[in-house]
């Protein structure tokens, strides 16, 4: 266990972090009344509100989830994954591959060598792409800023449909038997089962979520204030709807536009959240925006480029436009129900 | 001699962490010799699915972590 001083430390820090979230908006009304004495009701008030609570806000949000995260992930090695994951059927496998992809720490650049160890030791193929699919889809940044700046029904259906398209996806080509589309020289791969890492002790857990907080929140933040203030821009000087028509709900097209536009783009979940409140508060439908933004996520040509060295190009086109369906599917339901 | 192994396709981290096991070997004072081996079929052949990862004496000491200089020095111990 830890030793008494962090148990305190830590304590004391919970402590500090609950407070400063509580008093949060007392806290900023104050500062932009009192203080800079701008009225509430007047749009420039608003807007320095808005930028002034939601900044901490949402990075006190982003320090907790992303520290928590960096502590689970620390019990979840791929090698591990792989054990829970190998010879199970299809369905199960592919649930299970998609809960793990959110918690399994991997970066893209490790898809390669995590597929074919994953494919070489009984893995199906349909469940481990479920893996590579939920894996960057649900992205913990992209969470804590769908929650602090939509509220947590927004939070909620990207997580519970990001987890629908990685167990669809996978279950699907999973159905369709194409592991003859994998490249010869992976079938042929002898991987070896690797050994398990020395399991950490608590206070190297504590030390793997602060390393993920500097890293990820160092990272991020310049593009979270970005979107806050997109945000508060918007918030203060209402525009006028003019994505409406483009991105509104009426415009069915524009769900498979915004996904065919995603495609090419290439970009962090953080980085295109900017976009998104840009797009949202100029009038464009949900389901269209969060659709574009999944596109964006799980679907990049860097990708397909590295995935083109396990995979052959007929796959890669199924993969693509399976997820692709996917994430359309999403978007017109959103658009529907909400 | 210790032979310390770097595994990893060319990624930002992977640098990183060679970079950091050749500032460990030198703090070994010579002792200590770097590889770093980037062909996928040489990676696989140790069983690694996640990069980068660090090999000494043909053992995989860790995987998909920057290591910093003193972590390394102190898996070559």
């Amino acid at each position: 266990m830890l030793p008494l001083r962090q148990v305190i430390v830590g304590a004391l820090a919970a402590a500090l972090w609950l407070a400063l979230y509580l008093h949060l908006e007392t806290i900023t009304r104050w500062i932009t009344q009192v203080v800079l004495r701008l009225p509430a009701d007047q749009p420039l008030g608003e807007a320095v509100f808005f930028f002034l609570y939601e900044t901490p806000k949402v990075l006190l949000l982003l320090v907790a989830v992303v520290f928590a995260v960096g502590v689970i992930r620390t019990f979840f090695t791929p090698e591990r994954t792989r054990r829970v994951l190998a010879g199970r059927r299809e369905l199960t496998g592919g649930v299970l591959a998609a809960l793990l992809g959110i918690v399994t720490p991997f970066c893209s650049c490790s898809a390669v060598p995590l597929f074919i160890g994953f494919v070489t030791t009984g893995v199906p193929l349909g469940v481990t792409l479920s893996f590579l699919i939920s894996s960057p889809m649900i992205n913990e940044v992209a969470l804590v800023l769908l929650f602090g700046l939509f509220g947590w029904k927004v939070a909620a259906l990207y997580v519970g449909t990001g987890l629908a398209i990685a167990i669809f996806s996978g279950w699907v080509i999973g159905r369709l038997r194409l592991e003859h589309w994998i490249e010869d020289w992976v079938r042929a791969a002898q991987s070896v089962a690797g050994a398990d890492e020395e399991r950490p002790d608590w206070p190297a857990r504590v030390r793997q979520g602060g390393a993920a907080v500097r890293d990820i929140v160092g990272k991020v933040w310049p593009y979270v204030l970005l979107g806050i203030a997109v945000g508060a821009g918007i918030h203060g000087y209402v525009p006028e709807n003019f994505m409406a028509s483009l991105m509104g709900r009426s415009a069915w097209w524009s769900v498979p536009a915004a996904v065919l536009l995603g495609v090419p783009m290439y970009a962090n979940a953080a980085s295109i959240i900017p976009i998104v409140q840009a797009l949202l508060g100029k009038g464009a439908a949900l389901g269209t925006v969060l659709a574009f933004m999944m596109s964006v996520i799980a679907l990049s040509l860097p990708e397909a480029i590295i995935l083109r060295k396990v995979l052959k190009p007929q796959l890669i086109a199924v993969f693509f436009g399976v997820v692709a369906v996917g994430i359309m599917l999403v978007g017109f339901l959103f658009n529907a129900v909400m | 001699m210790k032979k310390i192994q770097v595994l990893g396709v060319g990624c930002a981290k992977c640098k990183a962490l060679a970079a950091n096991a050749e500032a460990a070997a030198l703090a070994a004072g010579g002792g200590a010799q770097v590889e770093k081996i980037e062909s996928l079929q040489e990676i696989m052949r140790f069983g690694v699915m996640i990069t980068p990862a660090l090999v000494v004496d043909g053992k995989v000491l860790s995987a998909g972590k920057v290591l910093s200089v003193d972590e390394i020095s102190k898996l070559m111990a």
